[in-house]
């Protein structure tokens, strides 16, 4: 990156710190850091939309799709997340590549499930292994998130399904009695209420998905803890810079940055605790509205 | 071969008991069902053990952090945050490499030698990191719960002369323990759960007696076949989960057994997920 970097061997002390850690593999670290909060940018609200449908399902008067939220809700909950997160990259990029193999060769007579082996016709594989790295990996993230969004949909349809229960019920019946229907009740009186009851659940399976970031580099995505492997093994002088096993440098390093991340993110979110309390009938509310009076 | 010889060959495979070669081809629905379940052994062993250790762990620090002197508090309060705040994967993690970090040959201390190997192994250290992470989750809703005691209770305590070591162990430890029963209810169970990160941590499995994700993962990767292992891990995990459910509900009805019908707690499974 600086030109005094040219021959690191030459270096000593701050200088050579400072160019280790600014070398071409190091900015690629930092950037991975970003992978992390990409994830967690979309998935979030991903995941609360698959919640928020999943617990509108569960809600539902109609019979099957009850089921079908009910279902969703339960899935994860005896089950360890990992065999979910394993489970389903494999699954889903099989039935991915199943389904193109269907479209694009129709004619092709070798059974896909051979014994021990799963082949498609090679214009069916994705991203096409002709493509480019960049595809590789964009689909491979776009899988991981897809699945993270799964599962913590499901968990974030179990939160919601219990918020809005928790609404009291003459709010309801108040706005029944003033005509409105049951979409309007919905909108005017369930939707804007609910969130002070989903807070603590939502915040907790924030927290949760953050925690839950590492686990990209199962997925086989090059995120934060792949690098810090990949960095902090020890090099030898056939490297630029060599240096001995630091591996445990950098997970301490992963682990500051974590417990930031945390720290910070419950600071943000005891704010929106406050703020969604102002004026709710709730314990937390009542406090605020004493203290101010 | 029928089932009955493969469950006799590897149903303590994972703690070396047993035929010693993985069957490499032709695998059958017996074989993954046993073979998988003897990997849950492990899961169980590190569950059951990083549970009850972390009990008694998490209630000394849950009275740590209720310390009024901030010499005992601070490191309480920072214990929890440490462990609550990192994800378990990273800590496994760093735990290896700290680990491995002792002198191969031991450490020599007043003319005795320790051996420091047996650290780096499964069995001793990712135990000991599920062990610190329990004790740091259990700590918080012991503390949860040492807060919400009724002050009623402490007062009518003080009133009958109770006070200091009696005053805790009738009044305040049952209390606090029927109060938090509920959450750690959920709190075992994803303990269990997280015992399938063990498989990922780094620490390597010895003679490939590894857990039952290890088994799992075996399968996928030899068959290219995910919907038969995983799903039998599923299925013993909610037999596990079941199994436990049971159990601490009992224990639940101990607890709540002076109370009347309508103040007693009810055990609520509640979403927690990787830690």
């Amino acid at each position: 990156m600086f030109a005094s970097c040219a021959d690191p061997k030459s270096l000593e002390g701050l200088t050579w710190l400072l160019c280790y850690l600014t070398s071409g593999k190091h900015l690629d670290f930092y950037w991975s850091f970003l992978t992390v909060l990409l994830l967690l940018a979309i998935t979030a609200p991903v995941a609360l939309a698959m919640g928020f449908g999943g617990a509108m399902a569960a809600r539902s008067a109609f019979l099957p799709l009850r089921l079908i939220g009910k279902g969703y809700t339960s899935m994860v909950r005896g089950v360890p997340d990992i065999v979910f997160f394993l489970f389903f990259v494999i699954a889903l990029d099989q039935a991915i590549e199943w389904s193109v193999h269907q479209i694009r060769c129709p004619d092709w007579t070798e059974p896909i499930r051979n014994g021990l082996e799963f082949r498609v016709c090679p214009q069916a594989k994705v991203p096409l292994s002709s493509s480019a790295q960049i595809w590789h990996q964009a689909y491979g993230f776009a899988l991981a998130i897809f699945t993270f969004a799964i599962v913590f949909g499901a968990f974030a349809a179990n939160v919601l399904y219990g918020a809005m229960n928790a609404v009291p019920r003459p709010q309801l019946e108040t706005g029944e009695a003033y005509g409105m229907s049951q979409g309007q009740v919905f909108r005017r009186i369930l939707l804007p209420q609910m969130w002070v009851y989903a807070l603590p659940g939502l915040s907790n399976l924030w927290m949760i998905l953050i925690k839950a970031t590492p686990l990209l580099f199962l997925l086989g995505v090059k995120d934060i803890v792949y690098w810090a492997r990949e960095l902090g093994g020890s090099k030898t002088q056939a490297y630029e810079y060599p240096h001995p096993d630091w591996r445990l440098w950098y997970f301490l390093g992963l682990l500051v940055f974590y417990l930031l991340f945390t720290r910070l993110s419950e600071l943000v979110l005891g704010r929106i605790g406050a703020r969604l309390s102002r004026g709710q009938a709730t314990a937390a509310g009542e406090a605020m509205r004493k203290a101010g009076a | 071969m029928s089932c009955w010889q493969t469950i006799q060959d590897y149903g303590l495979r994972s703690i070396g008991i047993g035929v010693n070669l993985l069957p490499k081809s032709d695998f059958t629905l017996c074989q993954q069902f046993t073979l998988i379940g003897s990997g849950l052994i492990w899961n169980v062993y590190f569950g059951a053990l990083a549970l009850a250790l972390g009990f008694v762990f998490a209630t000394s620090l849950a009275l740590a952090k209720s310390a009024r002197a901030p010499l005992i508090r601070k490191p309480a309060e920072w214990f929890i945050f440490i462990f609550r705040g990192s994800p378990l994967f990273i800590q496994f993690f760093l735990a290896y490499e700290a680990l491995q970090m002792l002198p191969r040959a031991g450490i020599t201390l007043f003319g005795l030698t320790i051996e420091t190997s047996w650290t780096t192994r499964a069995w001793a250290g990712a135990l000991f990191v599920l062990f610190l992470n329990t004790a740091a989750y259990a700590a918080e809703i012991f503390h949860g719960a040492l807060r919400s005691i009724p002050k009623g209770d402490l007062e009518a305590a003080d009133a009958y002369g109770i006070s200091g070591w009696q005053k805790f162990r009738r009044i305040e430890w049952p209390t606090m323990l029927r109060l938090a029963w509920p959450a750690y209810t959920n709190e075992a169970i994803f303990l269990f759960h997280a015992t399938t990160l063990v498989f990922f941590s780094s620490f390597p499995a010895f003679q490939q007696r590894g857990d039952a994700l290890y088994y799992a993962n075996y399968f996928a990767d030899k068959t290219f076949n995910p919907f038969v292992p995983y799903p039998i891990v599923a299925f013993y995990f909610i037999c596990l989960t079941l199994l436990l459910t049971f159990g601490f509900g009992l224990v639940n009805r101990y607890l709540n057994r002076h109370l009347p019908s309508n103040q007693k707690s009810r055990i609520r499974l509640r979403p927690q997920l990787i830690r």
